[in-house]
Formats: C-alpha cells, structure tokens, sequence
C-alpha cells in the first residue's frame, strides 16, 4: 500500500471514471467526456472532468470576459494600440478610477467611463460565481461556507471599489484595475491616510492571515505526520480511539497543552481565513471616512510608542510660508 | 530525500535563471549605517562596490581653478575696459577673464569662446547662448547668496549642473500634455502608468515637475489630524504625485526614504532627521530658480531646445546632485570664485533676455541642432 509519508504527493490518486451523483431533472447536465491525468494525479485526483457550467456559470463567464476585455483593450489603447509596447509595459499599465473632479457623476467614457464599466461587469460576474457555488453546494447536499467564505472576499473588492468611494463621494478613491498600479494606490492610500499599519483593523487583519498560514502549516503538517496511521482518511477517524488523528491531536495536548479536534481545525481555519478580509474591510472602510491619519490616531490612543524627537521643525512653518 | 533534493536543486536553477535576466540584483556584503533611533529602521544602505566607481566617474575630470591671488583682484574693471558688461562689470580685468576661462572649462570646453560670443565682437549680445549664460550667472549668485539653507558655505558653479556639457545632463521638460490628454474613445491615463526612470520605474505619475517645481502646487497630502476635521481632502492622485516627486528625490540623491523620513509618519517634522530641512528649502529653491531664472529663458532658446509645450529645459534636484547625497561629494568649488558668491546688480531683468533679431542665432542653432541629433540628453526619457 502506497503511504503518504514524504512531504511531496506519492500515492496516484485515481480509479474507474466517477460520473458523480445525478442531477435532478430540470437542470443541465453534467458536460465534457471525464479523462485521467497523470500529472494532476500527482498533485490531486487524477479524473479531469465531467464540469457543471450552467446559467449562472455562463452568464459569469461572460460578463467577466466582458470586464476583462474593457481592461484590456483600454491598457491596450494606452500605449496606441503598439502591441510590442503592451507586453512590454503590461505590469505598468492600468484602468484609471475617474479624476477627484466628477465625484460620483458620471464621468466622460474615456475618463473612467470604462473604469465604471469594467468594475460593474467585474462586480455582476463575481456576484453570479457566487451565486453559482451557493448552487451547487445545494445540489450536492453541502453546507454552504465555501460561498460565505468567497462572499469574505467580495466584501473586501466592494467596499474598495464601491462602499468606500461612495461614503467618500467620489470615485476616484478607487482601486485602478492595473499590477503595478494597483500597488501604488496601496502604497499611496496607506501614505495619505497616515500609515495604515495604526489602523486596529488592518492590525487585526494581519493577525488573521499570518494566523491563517500558522493554522495551514499546522494542520497540514499534522495531517502528512500521521498519514502513516491513515490520518487523510479522518472521516472514518472522528470518534475512534487510537486512530491517527487522536495521535495528531495527542501531538499537540503535549506541546502545548491544547489541542484542535479532526472537526475544530477546520473551523479555525475557516474563520480565520473569513475574517482576513472582513476586518480588512472595516480598516479601509474607516479610513478617510472616520479616521483621517492614522498615526495620530494611534498617538492620541496610545497605540504609538513615542520616540525621543530629533528637534527638527516644519520651517514652513519659520517663514509663514506654506507650501 | 532523493526527491527533495531535485526539488531544491530545481528551485536554485530557477531563482538563478530569475537573478541572471533580470536587471537590479546586487550580491553582499551591503554596508549599512544606522540613522535614527533604534527600531525605526532608519538606515542609509549602501553598496561599497557601487559607491567606489560612482565617486571615481563623478569627480574624474574635476576642473582645478587657478589660485586667485590678490595681484588678480587689482587693476581697471572689466566694465570700463570691456564694452556691454552687464553683470560682473566690478571684476578686474583679469579676475574676469580668468572666471570666463573656468566658465569655458565648465560647460563648453569643445566649442570654447564661440559658444556664447560672437568671436568677431565679444561684446554682441546676438548670440542665444549668451543671455543664458548671463541669467545663468545671476542664478548661481542667488543660490549661493540667498539660498544657504539648501547649499550652505558649498554653494555651486556652473560646473555643478553642466559637468563639461552644453545643457546638464539632468533635466526636465514640462510633460507632454498628451500623456493626461483625454482624447480618443480609450486609452486615457491620467499621466501616469509608464515605466519612467524619472520616478523610479514605478508606475507612479512620470512628471510631478510640471506640478511642484513649476506651478509650485501644495506637495503635503496627510492631514494634521486624526478624525477628518480639516478639509484638506487630498486625493489619492495627488499623493500619488507627491510620491512621485519623493521618488525623484530619493533616485536623484541615491538615498532612501528614512534619509530624511522616520517611514512611520512621513507628514510629521518631529521624527524627521535634519536632512528633510535642507531638501524642504531645496524644492523652495528649484521652484524659484525654475520662475526666476530658467523659465524666462524660453523665450531666446531655438526651437530644438524646446519641449512638447514649447518650454525650454527646467532643473529638478537630479540636476545638480546627479545620484549622491552632495553634489560632487561636497566639493567647495564655488569659493575659489568670489564674484559667484554675491548678487551682481542689477537684478535680472526681463527685456535683457529678448531675443534681439539676428541671424548668427539661428546660424547657431542650425549647427547646434545637427550635433544634438547624436546626444540630445533630452530624448529617451519618454520611454524605458
């Protein structure tokens, strides 16, 4: 019998073809003739196939390619329509939010008109992916956390490029659709605002991803350790004595005293991962709404330690001359 | 095992294969000198096998003034001597003639005299050249003479800019106005998005100069309080130019941030080092010198001295400091020439820099123009 004892994937996961459980009448089917794939075999199961696409997958696809493609051809547009220029520059080169001036009017097509555009496809297409996995959770007879955890995610892109610019009144605000682009605006957003580092939320929203790759490494690691035991088959494990995962969960009671269950891990780790984005979402939410600069913030509460002062003035403020 | 080691194995080929064909990769030891309290991370990070051949290429070839005796200062003036003296005309003869040969030296050792005079009449005023050197002159007056906040007992010569070259390596114009124009049906971007080496190939906006060092816009963003009293609302663009124009600051000094900021507050002074002072009055001085002395000149510059927006070339900090911290490492050359020191009156006045019609100007430029198609250092700054 093949173990999973190495760090790296041995065992060739694969068998006869799996159509999956039927499809209630009504909807559509199932599509594309399943095949094995040895590779993907090496890193999962190996059957590529059968999908379900259906109305909502559609109509997603579609108004994500919509989005992609306004992106696309405005950064496109931006270098003249030069395609050794648009490979070139592609890092660089973005989808700009409309200027401060139009607030949140509608702004001209070509001075974030499109911008508008691609954000309410992009938005429209996530929405019906969403809706989309609550689906087929359902017909699998699932829970529905995937779906809540991805709706994390989506509250953080709306409140970016929608909540907050609109309690802000205007959509410059927003995040540009670009690589480089959009890590400026968060090295600038983060400058203008006082350093967002004082900002409890996104404190707290650090904390919940750093402790998400904590909770990942821990449990996987435990996972691999007791794989000898048969530990990856932990269904069957949960309420039996002496079985891998009550050695995984012996592990840990002796290093530290306490231990997760086959069944707690799992919602450590989804909460932890749901609440990266949700607190994050309430730091940016606060900022520039409630809170202007964040380091004074942090000063006036105590957050700041204080460093001893190097005794240098604003000499704008020595000539009565502002800038 | 045997797995793991072709992993690794296979991960070092990659991160190599990364390292050799992209640009910017410096091996250790980097040098490191602690410059604020302890845990800000204030630090100057520098490459001594960077540094070396930096200081060698910028004071090879540092010209050598000759000693300035007092048997030079004595003797009739070169106002009365010479014809149409307009400034300098308090110098002796000699002492005149000896800053006109280090001014030679400095910026058109190749063409000599011929650059700026007509050599068949020193005293014509027809060539281009020659008002701008004149304002040029009264520039470095007033930044030696009323700008030592920013240039202290150091100051500055002709040579600090212009290196041995007819225009300083490092300059500006004002940004093309199609690089924010909204014209078409797409493609606007709010000037900003290119690669640029001017702000550090950020995608940062390519020209905070027009902004900050011509039109002297507000360069703060950050609000003075915590809760959003005040009503500075400074948008994101506008940091985005600040930033920009931070970015300049930091490439053309060679320096980083904490050079003059502690990071975690970037608005407040109490934190900041002394530095932030002198590079505060140094943007007061670039705005200046660029409305006081170096605009005006668009007016006499030929047209292939001319940007985009029909402006001639401006300064920014790159311009003298050319990436190190003190422009040609501190070298006091300015005090071996006295008469760069102090305000020459009169002050410079507008209707001495019109053109006077003439043809040798454009005889000039006509032979300029062709030796600038090889090394214009204007061109190649769109695009990197």
């Amino acid at each position: 019998m093949v173990e999973n004892t190495n760090i790296f994937t041995r065992a060739q996961v694969h068998g006869p073809i799996d159509y999956g459980v039927p499809i209630p009448t009504g909807q559509d089917q199932r599509i594309g003739k399943p095949f094995l794939a040895y590779w993907l075999g090496r890193i999962g199961d190996a059957q590529v196939g059968p999908i379900y696409l259906g109305g909502y997958g559609v109509a997603s696809l579609l108004t994500g390619f919509i989005a992609f493609e306004i992106i696309g051809l405005n950064m496109w547009a931006s270098v003249g329509w030069d395609p050794v220029e648009f490979v070139r520059q592609l890092p660089w080169l973005a989808l700009e939010p409309p200027p401060p001036e139009y607030g949140l009017s509608l702004p001209p097509l070509n001075e974030g008109g499109w911008w508008l555009m691609a954000g309410f496809f992009l938005t429209l297409s996530l929405a019906l992916w969403w809706i989309r996995m609550y689906r087929r959770a359902r017909e699998l007879g699932l829970g529905t956390h995937i779906a809540w955890a991805f709706a994390a995610a989506i509250w953080l892109y709306l409140v970016l490029g929608f909540i907050r610019p609109i309690a802000m009144g205007s959509w410059s605000e927003a995040v540009p659709f670009g690589i480089f682009p959009h890590l400026d605006w968060t090295a600038a957003f983060s400058i203008r605002y006082g350093n967002l580092f004082y900002n409890p939320f996104h404190m707290l929203s650090i904390a919940f991803l750093y402790g998400s790759v904590l909770i990942f490494a821990m449990h996987g690691g435990t996972v691999l350790a007791t794989s000898r035991f048969g530990a990856e088959r932990e269904i069957e494990q949960a309420y039996d004595r002496g079985t891998a995962f009550e050695r995984g969960g012996l592990f840990w009671r002796w290093t530290m005293g306490f231990c997760a269950n086959s069944e707690s891990i799992h919602r450590w780790a989804w909460w932890f991962a749901v609440l990266t984005p949700l607190t994050g979402g309430i730091g940016i939410l606060l900022t520039g709404t409630v809170v202007d600069n964040w380091y004074l913030w942090g000063m006036k509460h105590g957050i700041v330690p204080p460093y001893p002062e190097t005794g240098v003035i604003d000499p704008a403020t020595l000539q009565g001359g502002g800038q | 095992m045997k797995i793991a080691a072709w992993f690794i194995g296979a991960i070092g080929v990659i991160l190599t294969a990364f390292m050799l064909f992209t640009a910017g990769w410096e091996r250790p030891p980097i040098d490191s000198d602690q410059s604020g309290f302890r845990g800000t991370g204030m630090a100057e990070v520098s490459n001594p096998r960077i540094e070396g051949p930096l200081m060698e290429d910028q004071m090879e070839g540092l010209p050598q003034a000759t000693p300035l005796t007092a048997a030079m200062t004595a003797g009739p003036k070169a106002g009365d001597v010479y014809q149409n003296v307009q400034i300098l005309d308090d110098l002796s003869v000699t002492q005149f003639n000896r800053l006109m040969t280090a001014i030679t030296e400095w910026v058109s050792p190749e063409q000599g005299c011929g650059y700026c005079h007509n050599l068949n009449n020193l005293a014509d005023d027809s060539v281009y050249t020659k008002h701008v050197t004149r304002n040029m002159l009264q520039m470095t007056q007033s930044i030696n003479s009323e700008w030592t906040d920013h240039v202290a007992e150091t100051g500055v010569t002709c040579y600090t800019c212009h290196r041995g070259q007819n225009v300083p390596e490092y300059a500006w114009f004002n940004g093309d106005p199609e690089a924010t124009a909204v014209a078409g049906m797409a493609g606007w971007r709010a000037g900003q998005n290119r690669a640029t080496e001017e702000v550090g190939l950020t995608s940062l906006p390519e020209d905070p100069f027009t902004a900050y060092l011509d039109e002297q816009q507000a360069i703060r963003v950050l609000g003075n309080e915590a809760l959003p009293y005040d009503e500075s609302n400074a948008s994101i663009q506008s940091t985005e130019m600040t930033y920009a124009l931070m970015i300049h600051m930091s490439t053309s000094l060679g320096v980083n941030c904490t050079y003059c900021h502690n990071s975690r507050s970037f608005g407040t002074w109490e934190g900041s080092t002394p530095q932030r002072v002198t590079s505060w009055y140094g943007i007061r001085m670039a705005q200046a010198m660029n409305s006081e002395y170096v605009s005006p000149l668009s007016s006499v510059l030929p047209p292939h001295r001319l940007g985009p927006t029909g402006e001639g070339q401006k300064i920014n900090c790159q311009t003298c400091h050319q990436g190190v911290q003190k422009p040609l490492y501190g070298t006091a050359m300015a005090k071996d020439y006295p008469s760069l020191l102090t305000l020459s009156s009169p002050a410079p006045s507008r209707a001495s820099i019109e053109p006077e019609a003439s043809s040798p100007v454009e005889s000039l430029a006509l032979s300029e123009e062709q030796e600038q198609e090889e090394n214009d250092p204007a061109e190649g700054s769109a695009l990197y």
